[in-house]
C-alpha cells in the first residue's frame, strides 16, 4: 500500500469538527427532542491515530455517522481534508467501517470488494489486484468464494475493514473495529491500524476498550452523554488517574515477618499488596530486606467501568449543581 | 450515471441470486396446464383464453414482484444497514436510489420477457402457425412492463419515508385506486355537490391511471393497439415515473439513517 506521508506537516487538520450537534425528535408527534450530541468541536491531525472513547450511547457512532453523512446535523459543521462533509467527492479519500457491518447476502467477499472498488473508478486489473491483496491482509483469502450470508460476525468485520481500506484512503474512520473479533482478530486489526499509521494515514476509531486506545492512539477524545469531556494523549486522559501501585511477590520459609506481608492478599502461592505510589520504594526495600522475591510491580489503573462511571458521575453531579443553582 | 449503473447491476445480480426469477417456474406450469386444458374445453377460442390468462399472469406476478421487492429495495438496505458502507463511497443518495430502481426494472424486464416467451410457446401449442395479430401480445407485454416500472417507483417513494408494511399498503392502495381512476373522473352520484365532483376529478388526475396500460381485451380478440396509445402511455409512464422518483430522491436525500 502506498504511503501518504507526503501529507504530513500540511497545515490543515485531517478532520475538523465545529460545534456539531444532533437532536433526535421522539414521542407520538415528534414534539420532544433528545440531544444525542452537544456542540462537539475537535480536530484530528493528519497522520495521527485518534481514539474516540466513551461508553455505549455516549455519541461516538452519532459523530461518525454525521461525518459520513448518514445522518444530518441539527447544527454545526465539519470538514475532512479541508472539504465540507456535504461534498460527496470528499469520500474518495475516506475509508469507513460501520459498527457491526452487514453486507449483501448473496455476494462473495471478493464480489463485494470489487463492487465497492468500482465506485472509486479503479480499472479491472487494479481492482482484481487490490481485492486479492486486501483479502490476504484481513485473512479472508481462504473464504473468498463463500457468500457473505454464511459469514460469522468476526468475518463480516474483517470484510468491512477490507472495504474500508481497499482504495488507499488518506483518512480511515472505523466505528468499533474490534467489536465481534476474537483475540487473534483483535490483534490483526491492531496491526492493520498501526500499519496505516506507519503509512502516514489518519485513523479515527471509536472504542470503549481502554487498552486498545492506550496501545494504538496518539491522542484520544473522551465523550460521555453527548459531550466531549476532553482530548489528550491516552496517558493524560486515562493513565493519569493511576490509583496506586501493586507489588506481586513470593515468600518462602526463610522470609522474615514484615508488616507488608500482613497487609498483602494471598492468591495461591503469591502475595499482592496495593499501596500509594509514594510508598513504593520504601515497600520494595522492606520486602527485599525480608527476603521476599519480587515478581512484578504495576500501576493500578481504573477499570473501564470505573473510568467511565467516574465521568458519568461527574456529569450528573454537574447537572445537579446547575439544577440547584437555577432553583 | 456510472454509479447508477454499478448499483443497478448489483441489484439485478442480488435479485437473480435471491431466486426472484423462480416465479417463472410457476408461470411455465400455469401456461402448460392452460394449454392442455384449453384444448379440451374451449373449442374455437383457445387463442383468446391463452392470451387472456397469460397476460393476466404476467401482470399479477409482475405486480407482486414490483410491490414487495420494490418496497424492500431501500427499506431492507436501511434495516440491515448494508447501505452504510455504500453511502460512505463517492455516491450521491439519488444515484443509489436510481440504481436500485433501474436494477429492479432490469429484473422485471428479464422476468416479463421470459414469461412472454412462455406465453408464445403455449399459444403456439394450441394454434400454429402464429398469425400477425398474435404479435400484438408483445405490445400488451410492453405496456404491462411500463405499468410495473411505475409501480416500482411508487413502492420506492413510500418505502423512503414509512415502514415496509405501510409502504406495501400505500402502493397497493394507489394501484387499486389508479385502476379505477377513470371511473372516479366520470362518477356521477345523484346528490353529489359540484365541489365534490371537482375534487374527485382532481384526485383522479393526480392518481396514476393504470387502466391506460390495459389492452388485454383488445389483444385477446386479435384487435390491434393504436401506435398513438403506445406512445402516449410511454410518455405518461416516463413523466409520472420521473416525478415520483424525483420525490423519492428528495425524501431519501434528507433522511437520517438509524
Amino acid at each position: 500500500m502506498p504511503s501518504v506521508s507526503k501529507n504530513r506537516g500540511m497545515p490543515n487538520p485531517a478532520i475538523e469538527i465545529e460545534s456539531l450537534s444532533k437532536e433526535y425528535p421522539y414521542g407520538f408527534l415528534h414534539l420532544k427532542k433528545k440531544m444525542s450530541l452537544e456542540s462537539l468541536s475537535m480536530q484530528v491531525q493528519r497522520g495521527e491515530v485518534f481514539g474516540f472513547l466513551g461508553p455505549n450511547g455516549a455519541g461516538k457512532s452519532t459523530t461518525i455517522k454525521l461525518l459520513m453523512r448518514l445522518i444530518f446535523p441539527t447544527s454545526g459543521t465539519a470538514r475532512i481534508l479541508g472539504k465540507s462533509i456535504e461534498d460527496v467527492s470528499m469520500h474518495r479519500e475516506i475509508g469507513y467501517l460501520p459498527e457491526q457491518p452487514y453486507f449483501y447476502d448473496y455476494l462473495t467477499v471478493a464480489e463485494l470488494l470489487d463492487y465497492f472498488a468500482r465506485f472509486h473508478r479503479l480499472r479491472a486489473a487494479d481492482r482484481q489486484e487490490r481485492v486479492q491483496r486486501m483479502l490476504k491482509k484481513v485473512g479472508l483469502d481462504t473464504a473468498k468464494k463463500i457468500q457473505l450470508r454464511k459469514y460469522s460476525k468476526g468475518m463480516l468485520q474483517r470484510a468491512g475493514l477490507a472495504q474500508a481500506i481497499l482504495h488507499d484512503p488518506e483518512v480511515v474512520v472505523l466505528d468499533e473495529p474490534m467489536s465481534g473479533l476474537d483475540p487473534l482478530g483483535r490483534r490483526e486489526v491492531r496491526d492493520i491500524i498501526l500499519e496505516l499509521k506507519k503509512e502516514g494515514r489518519t485513523v479515527l476509531f471509536s472504542t470503549h476498550i481502554l487498552s486498545d486506545a492506550e496501545m494504538l492512539c496518539d491522542r484520544v477524545g473522551v465523550i460521555v452523554g453527548g459531550k466531549l469531556k476532553g482530548v489528550g494523549t491516552p496517558g493524560e486522559m486515562v493513565g493519569i488517574q493511576t490509583q496506586g501501585m501493586e507489588i506481586l511477590f513470593e515468600v518462602d520459609s526463610t522470609t522474615k515477618k514484615s508488616a507488608l506481608l500482613e497487609r498483602a492478599t494471598k492468591t495461591g502461592d503469591r502475595y499482592r499488596v496495593h499501596l500509594p505510589e509514594a510508598e513504593l520504594y520504601g515497600a520494595l526495600d522492606e520486602l527485599k530486606a525480608a527476603g521476599a522475591r519480587i515478581l512484578s510491580v504495576a500501576q493500578i489503573k481504573p477499570t473501564l467501568e470505573e473510568f467511565f462511571m467516574n465521568l458519568v458521575d461527574a456529569d450528573r453531579a454537574q447537572a445537579n449543581a446547575v439544577e440547584v443553582s437555577e432553583q | 450515471m456510472t454509479n447508477v449503473w454499478i448499483v443497478a447491476r448489483n441489484t439485478f445480480r442480488e435479485a437473480v441470486r435471491d431466486r426472484v426469477l423462480y416465479n417463472l417456474v410457476f408461470f411455465a406450469l400455469l401456461m402448460m396446464g392452460a394449454a392442455i386444458l384449453v384444448g379440451q374445453i374451449s373449442i374455437g377460442i383457445e387463442q383468446s383464453v391463452i392470451i387472456s390468462l397469460g397476460l393476466t399472469a404476467v401482470s399479477v406476478i409482475g405486480i407482486f414482484i414490483a410491490v414487495f421487492i420494490g418496497v424492500g429495495l431501500v427499506s431492507k438496505e436501511m434495516e440491515k444497514r448494508t447501505l452504510y458502507a455504500l453511502l460512505a463511497k463517492p455516491v450521491e443518495r439519488w444515484e443509489f436510489l436510481l440504481g436500485k430502481y433501474a436494477g429492479l426494472v432490469m429484473t422485471l424486464t428479464v422476468n416479463t420477457a421470459a414469461m412472454a416467451v412462455g406465453l408464445y410457446v403455449a399459444l403456439w401449442s394450441v394454434k400454429h402457425p402464429l398469425e400477425r395479430s398474435d404479435w400484438y401480445v408483445l405490445v400488451a407485454v410492453y405496456l404491462i412492463l411500463l405499468k410495473l416500472a411505475l409501480i416500482v417507483a411508487l413502492a420506492m417513494l413510500f418505502s423512503c419515508f414509512t415502514t415496509p408494511f405501510l409502504a406495501i399498503l400505500f402502493t397497493a392502495g394507489i394501484y387499486i385506486a389508479g385502476v379505477f381512476a377513470e371511473d372516479l373522473r366520470t362518477m356521477q352520484v345523484v346528490d353529489m355537490t359540484p365541489a365534490t365532483m371537482k375534487l374527485l376529478k382532481g384526485i383522479s388526475y393526480l392518481l396514476p391511471n393504470f387502466e391506460n396500460f390495459n389492452v388485454m381485451g383488445a389483444v385477446a380478440h386479435a384487435r390491434g393497439v393504436p401506435g398513438k396509445l403506445v406512445l402516449q402511455d410511454t410518455w405518461y409512464a416516463i413523466l409520472y415515473g420521473t416525478v415520483v422518483l424525483a420525490a423519492a430522491a428528495v425524501v431519501f436525500s434528507r433522511r437520517n439513517l438509524k
